[in-house]
């Protein structure tokens, strides 16, 4: 479980971001989510409305956006989404597609901010 | 008060690559070679890399670094092969993190090493998030845990550069199929070495150090041409 730590460090880039933009609280903060990044949701949500407490993020609404998985296929030419993580290969021509083009991010995407 | 709605594009992890970052770029300034093992708790970590120790001290510099949430327990084994070796005790963290290495290496000259090995906390999720600075992350995987093993822990090997068997000794005990083992990992990650070895007979465990060898010798050769700036 190391979502605490994860929850931790996405306020702490939120905070620089409120800082950066001026603003004066988060209510809302937009996060991709792949399913390769290694994150559980559940325990991001429960660790992220744990941890806001006391921070500028107090009370802030955790929005989870899942990021597919998708490989390149050098046969079709083109990025193609995958269906099954454990199955490296194409949907479409089912050629094996070893390079990941996403689905590991973790990214914070957007902030809703109130002014003071 | 008015409420608005910004665009941003962060890297929540952004700290620790950038720590990662510049961990590598001291490594390589150093030419010393990283490699770090993760795998679930009991896959066989500490052995392996107790023999790994043993087999390349006489011929090169080595020192190890090794995470648990607690216990002095693992540095002492590994200790025994009589290189330097410095346990990073976690406390509740179940994986370790650029800035734990970063504090852990603090003293050693990093110059006089040619190799440094970090064995992470045992677990086969969290570790495949943080970025150590290593060269070279291997995922071990233990014939006793089951052939199905990397498909139900695919962050992990996604993550990794090359996978071990252990155990292999007790292949035929635990009634292994190595050839359903290598199929989920080359489905999972198509083309990713897999090196199988016995710490306890010694069984492919002369390829799996050469590997280190040569891996080392190509890096830091690579490393020497760049120029870091």
């Amino acid at each position: 479980m190391h979502e605490l730590s994860i929850a931790m460090e996405l306020i702490d880039v939120a905070s620089e971001e409120l800082i950066r933009l001026g603003g004066a609280h988060v209510t809302a903060v937009r996060l991709r989510v792949g399913p390769l990044s290694g994150v559980v949701k559940e325990a991001l949500r429960f660790s992220f409305d744990a941890a806001v407490t006391g921070t500028p993020l107090e009370g802030a609404r955790l929005h989870i956006e899942d990021v597919p998985v998708s490989v390149w296929c050098a046969t079709c030419d083109s990025e193609r989404e995958l269906v099954d993580v454990t199955r490296r290969r194409c949907p479409a021509c089912h050629s094996v597609t070893p390079r990941l083009m996403h689905g590991d991010e973790l990214e914070l995407a957007g902030l809703e901010i109130q002014d003071a | 008060m008015t409420s608005r709605i910004v665009e941003v594009r962060r890297d929540v992890l952004k700290k620790n690559d950038l720590l990662a970052r510049e961990l590598r770029r001291r490594f390589d300034a150093a030419g010393v070679f990283v490699v770090s093992l993760v795998s679930s708790p009991g896959s066989g970590k500490t052995t392996l890399l107790e023999h790994t120790l043993r087999a390349l001290a006489p011929r090169a510099r080595v020192a190890a670094l090794v995470g648990d949430l607690a216990t002095e327990r693992d540095a002492d084994r590994l200790r025994r092969a009589g290189v330097p070796v410095r346990q990073i005790t976690t406390g509740t963290v179940c994986h370790l993190d650029a800035e734990m290495v970063g504090t852990a290496l603090a003293g050693w000259d990093l110059a006089s090493l040619d190799f440094v090995f970090i064995e992470n906390v045992g677990n086969l999720v969290c570790p495949s998030s943080y970025d150590l600075g290593e060269h070279l992350r291997v995922v071990l995987l233990s014939v006793t845990e089951g052939e199905d093993k990397p498909l139900k822990y695919p962050t992990i090997f996604n993550t990794a550069d090359i996978a071990v068997i252990t155990k292999n000794d007790l292949a035929t005990a635990a009634d292994f199929n190595r050839a359903e083992a290598l199929r989920n990992i080359d489905e999972l990650r198509p083309g990713l070495e897999v090196l199988e070895v016995s710490a306890r007979t010694g069984a492919g465990m002369s390829s799996w150090v050469q590997r280190l060898e040569l891996t080392r010798a190509t890096q830091v050769t690579s490393a020497a041409t760049v120029d870091h700036g």
